[in-house]
């Protein structure tokens, strides 16, 4: 009898726990999968041992190799409403298409008045566009503008979240608007420290510097 | 038995669909998000930068006790202990001289540890009667800053360069904070430094 069983191997693999292994971690993936968001350009920040995370709720300023700054909000509501003023300020039009457009941006790097071009651009488009970053001079101090009307907007949405959490007793789970600097490795550093003399000219002092995680136990 | 016979049936046309296309999409599918998800959220570090002394205000400098200035360029980084001193002292005070160290465990680290022996081994106590519950964690943090804002502790003061990296500057800050530098602060280079520094790149 034993002969029997042995002339008969089965010809083909059972991949059923093969598969389902496959399409768990498929679906593990696609589940905790948080896209990396388009950038305009690629900045590959310095590595260091500090584990905190990056804050929720913040206002940031990128920096690339070559010194460009890049200007972002995480908060929609308050992004939107700094769009808004900048473009009051400047004059500048903007159809909602192009507005919704704009939401869509992680950082951006253009002179305001470039701003409705920019925006009609496709991604692959915007990728090849030269920019010199956010104006940040004394004649045309943009980016200066841009931090100021953010830190009121994003304050002003902070304290209208607590106010209405605390009207309807709620907890309350959103963090103070955070100020963001990411640099490149090789950004020089007298680009950054521009930046953050235009932070400390509106007297905001307390940054949180972006970096990686280097891992690897703390140095005895 | 009408069930048996039905299962005998059943079992002769093959059951088995061919799963290949299906596997195969499986895995390009978990290749992709494998690929594609990114892990780590972006660490990051607080860092508090110095207020700009109105015009008007005469701030007078703090005294400090234990002061190290660390002077940067690119990759390179010099230092000098307590404060600066010009050639010709009237106090007969030698003139400050630039050393140079590296960021290397042996280099920056240990200089850093060495100066702020003090306050580390402050800390380590405080961490090891945390470690045995002796004081609250609100105690503990408390008495870390108490412990880093000490007079013995080290006060560093960070100056670069056009040539200095950000890269260099995080290293730098990095270090301070494995070696427990509560005081750090960036301040600009003055002149008399620059021009140390120039020699001493000069130099090599």
């Amino acid at each position: 009898m034993p002969k029997v069983s042995l002339k008969k191997p089965s010809p083909s693999l059972d991949m059923t726990p093969m598969v389902d292994l496959a399409f768990l971690l498929v679906t593990f993936f696609m589940l905790t999968a948080s896209f990396r968001e388009a950038e305009p350009v690629v900045i590959d920040p310095p590595g260091s041992h500090s584990d905190k995370l990056l804050p929720e709720n913040y206002i940031l300023v990128s920096i690339d190799a070559s010194g460009r700054p890049f200007f972002g909000i995480s908060n929609a509501q308050a992004k939107a409403k700094t769009l808004e003023r900048m473009l009051q300020k400047y004059n500048v039009q903007l159809t909602e298409k192009q507005k919704r457009e704009f939401m869509k941006l992680s950082v951006f790097g253009v002179d305001i008045k470039e701003l409705p071009r920019y925006l009609d651009m496709t991604d692959a488009e915007r990728q090849k566009y030269k920019t010199a970053g956010v104006p940040n001079d004394s004649l045309n101090p943009q980016l200066k503008e841009w931090i100021l009307y953010a830190a009121q907007e994003a304050n002003a949405v902070y304290l209208e979240a607590k106010e209405a959490a605390k009207r309807k007793r709620q907890d309350f789970k959103m963090e103070k608007p955070r100020y963001a600097i990411k640099a490149d490795q090789k950004t020089k550093y007298i680009s950054v420290k521009k930046v953050i003399d235009t932070f400390t000219d509106i007297k905001i002092y307390r940054f949180n510097l972006i970096t990686s995680y280097e891992g690897g136990s703390k140095k005895e | 038995m009408d069930i048996r016979k039905a299962k005998k049936r059943g079992k002769k046309p093959s059951a088995r669909i061919d799963m290949t296309p299906m596997v195969d999409l499986a895995f390009l599918l978990l290749t992709f998000f494998v690929l594609t998800s990114t892990f780590s959220k972006p660490k990051t570090m607080e860092i508090n930068y110095p207020a700009k002394p109105e015009p008007t205000e005469n701030v007078k400098p703090p005294e400090v006790k234990n002061g190290l200035t660390l002077i940067l360029t690119k990759d390179r980084i010099f230092y000098y202990k307590g404060e600066f001193i010009l050639p010709n002292d009237p106090k007969g005070r030698p003139a400050t001289q630039l050393e140079e160290t590296d960021f290397s465990i042996n280099g920056l680290h240990k200089l850093l540890v060495d100066l702020n022996k003090s306050a580390i081994e402050e800390i380590k106590v405080l961490e090891e009667k945390a470690k045995r519950k002796e004081i609250q964690d609100t105690t503990f943090k408390r008495l870390v800053m108490e412990a880093k804002g000490k007079k013995e502790a080290l006060t560093v003061l960070i100056k670069t360069d056009d040539q200095a990296t950000y890269k260099n500057f995080i290293d730098v800050v990095d270090e301070l904070n494995l070696a427990m530098v509560g005081k750090y602060v960036t301040v600009d280079m003055m002149p008399q430094e620059y021009e140390l520094l120039k020699q001493k790149l000069g130099n090599q």
